[in-house]
């Protein structure tokens, strides 16, 4: 690294550019030496996405090639499978929709997913403004009990929350894998905070014009809280989209199955039966990562506010 | 970790709030409404989030001092739960599993998190893209990583077999080795992991006063001692909260372990919260997992507790 004689940020590499196109060069500035970050950078970009394309390589493939020695990482050609047959088993994205619930999965957890957004955006917005704006008893004794969850270990809540839910008849249904995300500690700390960041100035002049609290959440504060919202929304569909542990101990029945459980338990069953998998997991997959894609800049928000909650 | 919210909690308190209308003595009737308005906002949320954790937690603790399969009649015993795990040996086990794991895996991400932010910051062409490749494999659950895993270092036919034998490397079994099963695994966590503690020194470096690398520059340090001596010490916040966060990760492994080894092979990678999964929703001892989640839940508290002493003694502001 010492050897390099261009520091490679664009501050000071800017500057003797700038310099020879006041002087009358224009032409140079169009052309920089590439950073030798490149050389670092790309490769390892390269292997992060290696997973993702040999996932989405696999998928396709025809089932025979996923087991050759040595195996291609392209496939000879795009096969979509074929459904079981008397001489072979199901394989490819055929297969997996005719073998299998994946479908009915990919709804349930759809569901659970919609579910727990709106439940989270609700909840913790109204309950971040109240710890946040207003003053009522019991109001520090509250927020201070739910910053202090943050610390428990779902590891410990896991054997009564499944003896509970049994109680009441929420095991092997959706709802079971719903009431956890109805509301978090974490979706309630980060609404505060951002709604103590709001000036109050703009509440105490909708008050004056004679709003209620609830109209000036409603029409003043719910309003400039879309950032954080989006927040929370990413936050709540990663960890129900994702989750595993919990509907694994708390749903057995295959129909009320979530994706992520469907795909674990295929992988149980279906050991060696690669492309079916595979297919499995581009569907398990895809949406997430196509959203990741679209609202990155939200994601990564996300996760710099899920650091920094401490 | 609640002492920064606690904070701010009291620096909220004495923040003006003149939207309120001050209470005049005798106006009980007001109070009472505003208590009433204020949990109307507050309550419904709180007790989702009271009702699924503290209440829990406290029947957690009752169960560990019981013996039940959740059929038959509950019967107390004390503390020979506690008794029983401080010398069952599969326990035991699976604490130095878990261990070992931590050890790979925290300083890994750390290391790898500093690299890649220093790496990312900074506006050369296709930067965009190398972000969104090291960060997007963030979205990928436990289950998709473990076929992932699974199928990559499969023995057989997986890539990184296939690559070891093109570099006339010999082969390895990988997930199936009770030594490298755990390495594996750590890797593939690496892998979906990366981009948080990335993304958290990223944030940070943007703080770094520019003017102190500056003065470093001028003084003659070259780009590594300028790092390692300026900018390195000013990232220490960050790095202690990333250390405890990915411990208390790292001691909670399970999903990927059920996705790839479930504990196997010969138990090599059979964790705490494994063995607790297994006792509890296999072998039905409520009590006994009950108890295993009090002593995980202790470990955690110690090493949190431990960590930021350790940062106060070295002077380091994280919370």
């Amino acid at each position: 690294m010492t050897t390099i004689e261009r520091p490679a940020t664009t501050r000071t590499t800017d500057e003797p550019v700038v310099r020879r196109a006041r002087q009358g060069q224009p032409a140079r500035r169009r052309w920089r030496r590439p950073s030798g970050w490149h050389l670092f950078l790309a490769p390892v970009a390269l292997i992060f996405l290696l997973p993702f394309i040999q996932m989405f390589m696999a998928s396709v493939s025809p089932a025979k090639e996923l087991i050759s020695f040595p195996p291609p990482f392209i496939p000879s050609h795009i096969d979509f499978g074929q459904i079981a047959t008397a001489t072979s088993p199901a394989s490819g994205f055929i297969g997996l929709f005719s073998s299998s619930n994946i479908v009915l999965w990919l709804g349930n957890t759809t569901v659970v997913a919609i579910a727990a957004i709106g439940s989270h955006l609700v909840l913790c917005s109204l309950a971040g403004y109240g710890f946040a704006r207003l003053k009522f008893r019991g109001r520090t004794f509250g927020f201070f009990a739910i910053v202090a969850t943050i610390m428990i270990p779902t590891q410990l809540l896991m054997i009564p929350t499944y003896i509970m839910f049994s109680r009441i008849g929420l095991i092997d249904t959706l709802g079971a894998a719903i009431v956890p995300w109805l509301a978090s500690a974490f979706g309630i700390f980060l609404m505060r905070q951002f709604f103590l960041s709001l000036p109050a100035e703009l509440e105490e002049a909708a008050m004056l014009d004679g709003c209620g609290r609830w109209g000036v959440f409603f029409r003043v504060v719910l309003p400039l809280a879309k950032p954080a919202l989006a927040t929370l929304a990413i936050f709540t569909l990663l960890g129900s989209w994702n989750d595993l542990v919990w509907p694994l101990i708390a749903i057995n029945n295959d129909h009320a199955f979530t994706l992520q459980l469907g795909i674990a338990n295929f992988q149980g069953t279906r050991r060696t039966e690669w492309s079916l998998l595979m297919a499995g997991n581009v569907v398990a997959t895809t949406p997430l990562i196509l959203f990741f894609l679209v609202a990155q800049r939200q994601f990564i928000a996300t996760m710099t506010f899920s650091g920094l909650k401490g | 970790m609640t002492q920064w919210a606690l904070h701010e909690e009291g620096a909220a308190a004495r923040a003006p709030r003149p939207a309120r209308i001050p209470l005049r003595p005798g106006q009980k009737r007001k109070r009472r409404r505003g208590t009433l308005e204020g949990w109307s906002f507050a309550g419904p949320a709180t007790l989702v989030v009271l009702g699924l954790s503290i209440f829990p937690a406290g029947w957690a603790l009752l169960l560990s001092f019981q013996k039940w399969d959740g059929f038959s009649e509950a019967k107390f015993v004390g503390t020979r739960n506690y008794q029983q795990l401080a010398t069952d040996p599969d326990l035991a086990a699976a604490i130095g599993h878990t261990i070992i794991y931590t050890i790979i895996f925290v300083p890994l991400s750390i290391l790898t998190g500093v690299f890649l932010a220093v790496a990312l910051n900074r506006k050369i062409r296709f930067i965009g893209l190398y972000r969104t490749a090291i960060f997007v494999p963030f979205v990928a659950s436990a289950a998709a990583t473990g076929i992932l895993s699974t199928y990559l270092f499969n023995p057989q036919f997986g890539l990184v077999n296939n690559l070891l034998r093109v570099l006339g490397i010999p082969q390895q079994g990988w997930l199936e080795n009770q030594h490298q099963a755990m390495v594996v695994i750590a890797i593939m966590s690496l892998w979906g992991q990366a981009a948080f503690t990335t993304v958290i020194y990223l944030a940070a470096l943007q703080d770094v006063p520019s003017d102190l690398l500056e003065a470093a520059r001028i003084d003659g340090a070259n780009r590594w001692q300028a790092f390692w001596q300026v900018t390195w010490p000013q990232l220490a916040p960050v790095t202690v909260f990333a250390t405890i966060w990915q411990t208390v990760e790292a001691i909670q492994l399970f999903d990927l372990v059920y996705t790839t080894t479930r504990g196997g092979p010969l138990d090599a990678t059979k964790t705490i919260v494994y063995f607790l999964w297994e006792k509890a929703f296999t072998g039905l001892q409520f009590g006994y997992g009950s108890a295993v989640a009090y002593v995980l839940f202790a470990f955690t508290l110690l090493i949190t507790v431990g960590v930021v002493l350790y940062a106060r003694r070295a002077k380091i502001e994280a919370f």
